[in-house]
């Protein structure tokens, strides 16, 4: 489990945390509501030459600079995403604020501790372990991100 | 507490500034009596102040610096240039202390040490007999009662034994913070005696009673009869110490001597409550000292209100003569630009930033407005878009008035810099002068922040590199002691900072050999007499023959080269043969806003520093040249520049096939090499605010930062310098090798 669920499960002690579950490429994902700063839609972003696939670009969040992440290009989906219908989820982590471009914002849910599970060993994937637990609701299969893992250093940017 | 320590510490930074100050203006010839004082003052109250936050390291050196310049008040000992050389280094470890002290690192007492030993030698045995001032005694009340001894003998006898000599009637009321600044009556008192006789009446009647005394206030006066065949100035020497801290009134007596009833009772603290004449007697000259110094706590604020304001040490009628003496005081110390006294406030920098961030929205959101109004096509002369157009002036106006809140003199640095030619040149064996001009330009302080490395490095090479040895300076006529000139301006909207040396001037039959065993350059290049002197800025260049301490780790000019640059900033160099080498930095005034050239390419928009266009041109297909087998280059009158797609070098778009007709920014670098930058379109001039995308995303190579448009879309501001750098060239698909009529 994450710095970050570990945090929540105390304020919370130890019962519930709410989640806020989206799609991405079809799949069922979900981040700790906490994390989450707002919700908006999207809009043109202005790319950054020299950056990674999955980095769409930069765009004007009331006066600041917000970089936006197509999170199913950095979860390594090969899905087009419908740029009309899409939706930014503002997270921040630490010091640092990202948009992440999802496909829709789906549910608010409160998910207590035992339901979540550890993500299951997976060798293949070793390099891109975004999923720090699962949960399943209504019998889908929900991934709580690690958004720490989803975020590059920002060591890794400056290029 | 942490506060009162926190301001004091930046009294200190004033202090020593002033400090600073004072020694350059003697060090340049001028050592008035008013000179001396205001060195002598400043480290005295540091000395005060770290007395109260029991900083005894501090105390201690600060003391036998004074010590010394008191020795230079009295006339006792000359300050000649090695002495004022030593008073330097002292300056700096005091500067090195009070920073250990407040970011409470320990001291390394390798560095204070020698310079102690030198202080020590200079008072000789003098120093010894002064330790005793060091010793911190907090009031107590039995301190009262030698002097109630000596009342009890009467001030007549020793008048008429001596009345050949004039004899002088002392007030001495000192207030709360000079017990607590650790000074000492009695040892005053010792010293008055060292003058002739002398006879102390305290006067008890104001001391409350017992029950209700405040144990940290003072409340005591002596009436102090002297006969000396010294005059004032000696008598006053006796007070040095305490300047400021008292009360002090020297009277020489007329036959008679003056009533006791006419001297003004006790002015030592306002806040007596038994006391309602007082504020009459002292006036604006003493409570604005007191008032703020109920214990002995806080002796930070009167300490520097003593340092720039005399007032409390003149003789009788305080508030007559304070005011003339304050602005005195400032006058001989600064002879290039003397500013009186302007009143300050100290705010914190985040409460200025956030203004400048809210002035940057206004001018973003004044943009959009325009574009709206544009948008909405009303008439030119409407009561809408007059009223922009008012509105667009008075952000103008805001934005910079916003802007010179933030701009700072550039003194401060260049008192940095002094110290780094004091270190460098003893380092060295070199005798080396900093001459500043232009200390008052006022810049941007994050620019000032900014620049202090570049400008350290560039000193160290004028001192190391630029400057000859002596004995090849005496050779060549000139004299023995080099010049290291240091001087900011204002021209044209920019602030200029030249760093330059009257020693020998480049090298460049050197420069040119170095450079090509490096393989810097090719062999036989025809260079301009500029080229070669641009070669400096070269990354791995290093002309010194041996590497000293300085400087020459190869690290060098590129360094600061990229850091001016940084800036947004350029860096040139001007050198002549045995007259000396000239650096000239070029800065903007401030780093939120800029005017650039928007401008389209592959259908993104981006803003062009308006500084780094030389000028813009639509291409011609006879203009265009191939060069190698994927580049191109432009021929611009007579001379070739080489071609670059914005769109391309960004990786927007794979290169064109023709680029005939093209807009090009033709862009010049540092080294006046130029480069002709193809976009698809210009579409505006204007101002825009600087979003760093550094701390949300990080660097991006090419790109300096980000702004916003009128239409809230983000705009990318390019970084033509680092953008050329990297620039690969490639103005041809990498298929098309068959070569076009070009």
């Amino acid at each position: 489990m994450t710095d970050a669920t570990n945090q929540i499960d105390k304020q919370k002690d130890g019962t519930e945390i709410e989640l806020l579950s989206f799609l991405v490429g079809g799949q069922d994902y979900s981040v700790d509501i906490m994390s989450v700063r707002e919700i908006r839609g999207g809009a043109k972003a202005t790319s950054l030459p020299h950056s990674p696939a999955y980095v769409q670009g930069v765009i004007n969040l009331r006066g600041t600079v917000l970089p936006i992440m197509d999170l199913a290009k950095r979860l390594g989906m090969n899905t087009e995403v419908d740029k009309d219908r899409n939706v930014i989820i503002v997270v921040a982590i630490e010091e640092r604020t990202v948009g992440l471009m999802v496909d829709a914002v789906s549910d608010i849910l409160a998910i207590s501790e035992e339901d979540m599970q550890p993500p299951p060993e997976m060798p293949a994937d070793n390099e891109r372990n975004f999923v720090s637990a699962l949960t399943i609701v209504d019998g889908r299969m929900i991934r709580i991100l690690d958004l720490n893992a989803v975020l590059p250093p920002a060591a890794e940017e400056a290029a | 507490m942490a506060e009162i320590r926190a301001s004091f510490f930046i009294e200190c930074e004033e202090l020593l500034e002033a400090l600073q100050d004072g020694l350059q203006t003697m060090y340049d010839g001028a050592q008035d009596d008013e000179t001396v004082n205001i060195v002598f003052r400043a480290v005295h109250s540091i000395k005060g102040g770290a007395g109260a936050f029991g900083l005894d390291t501090l105390v201690g050196f600060a003391h036998q610096f004074e010590t010394v310049l008191d020795e230079v008040r009295s006339g006792t000992l000359a300050a000649d240039t090695d002495v004022l050389k030593l008073f330097f280094q002292c300056g700096d470890v005091l500067a090195d202390l009070v920073r250990e002290s407040r970011d409470a690192l320990p001291h390394d007492t390798s560095v204070s040490a020698p310079v102690l030993a030198d202080l020590a030698a200079l008072l000789g045995d003098k120093g010894t007999e002064e330790e005793e001032e060091l010793e911190f005694q907090p009031m107590g009340l039995s301190l009262a009662l030698p002097g109630l001894d000596i009342a009890e003998t009467g001030a007549d006898d020793s008048q008429d034994l001596l009345a050949c000599e004039p004899s002088w009637t002392i007030h001495f009321t000192p207030h709360a913070v000079l017990f607590s600044s650790g000074n000492e009556p009695l040892f005053l008192f010792k010293g008055l005696r060292d003058l002739g006789p002398m006879e102390a009446v305290c006067q008890v009647n104001d001391l409350p009673a017992l029950a209700d005394l405040d144990t940290g206030a003072s409340h005591l006066t002596w009436v102090i009869s002297l006969t000396t065949s010294e005059g004032e100035g000696a008598i006053r020497e006796a007070f040095e110490f305490v300047d400021g801290l008292c009360d002090l009134e020297i009277e020489q007596d007329t036959p008679t001597l003056p009533e006791l009833a006419t001297l003004p009772d006790l002015p030592a603290l306002p806040d007596l409550p038994d006391l309602p004449s007082l504020n009459d007697d002292t006036g604006s000259g003493e409570s604005p000292d007191a008032a703020p110094v109920p214990d002995m706590e806080m002796p930070a604020a009167p300490d520097t209100a003593a340092a720039p304001d005399p007032a409390p040490q003149t003789v009788a009628a305080p508030p007559a003569k304070a005011a003339p003496a304050k602005s005195e005081t400032p006058a001989p110390a600064q002879k290039t630009a003397a500013p009186s006294p302007r009143a300050t406030v100290r705010v914190d920098l985040d409460r200025i930033d956030r203004l400048v961030n809210l002035v940057g929205e206004i001018v973003i959101n004044q943009a959009m407005l325009t574009q709206s109004v544009e948008e909405a096509g009303l008439a030119p002369n409407s009561a809408v878009r007059t009223g922009l157009e008012e509105f667009l002036q008075l952000t103008r106006d805001i934005q910079e008035s916003v802007m010179m809140i933030r701009a700072q003199p550039v003194k401060s640095l260049f008192q940095r810099m002094s110290r780094i030619v004091r270190e460098s040149s003893a380092g060295i064996g070199k005798d080396v002068r900093l001459r500043t001009e232009g200390e008052n330009t006022e810049v941007d302080k994050t620019v000032i922040e900014r620049l202090a490395d570049p400008l350290t490095h560039m000193i160290r090479n004028a001192v190391d590199h630029g400057l000859e040895s002596t004995e090849e300076r005496t050779a060549a006529g000139k004299s023995a002691e080099g010049n290291v000139y240091l001087t900011a301006m204002h021209r044209s909207g920019r602030v200029v900072i030249e760093v330059a040396d009257d020693g020998d001037g480049i090298n460049r039959e050197k420069v040119r050999k170095i450079a090509e065993e490096k393989g810097l350059i090719a062999p036989d290049l025809p260079l301009s007499d500029g080229d070669i002197d641009n070669l400096l800025f070269l990354p791995g260049f290093s002309t010194a023959d041996e590497v000293s301490n300085l400087s020459g780790r190869g690290v060098g000019m590129d360094v600061v080269r990229s850091s001016i640059q940084a800036l947004g900033g350029r860096i040139s160099i001007t050198s002549e043969r045995g007259k000396g080498t000239t650096f000239s930095i070029s800065l903007p005034l401030t780093l939120a806003v800029l005017d650039g050239m928007v401008v389209r390419v592959a259908g993104e928009t981006l803003v062009v520093p308006l500084n780094s266009i030389l000028e813009t041109l639509a291409l011609t297909r006879e203009e265009i040249r191939e060069f190698g087998p994927e580049t191109h280059v432009v021929k611009i009158r007579d001379s070739f520049v080489p071609l670059l797609d914005l769109g391309a070098e960004l990786g927007y778009r794979r290169p064109l096939d023709d680029y005939s007709g093209g807009v090009v920014l033709l862009i010049a670098q540092e080294d006046s090499s130029r480069a002709a930058v193809v976009v698809d379109a210009i579409e505006d001039q204007r101002q825009v605010v600087i979003k760093g995308l550094q701390d949300s995303y990080g660097r991006v190579p090419g790109i300096a930062a980000a702004t916003i448009l009128g239409d809230g879309q983000i705009a990318l501001i390019l970084d033509p310098v680092d953008l050329i750098t990297q620039a690969s060239g490639r103005t041809r698909p990498p298929h098309t090798i068959v070569s076009k009529a070009g």
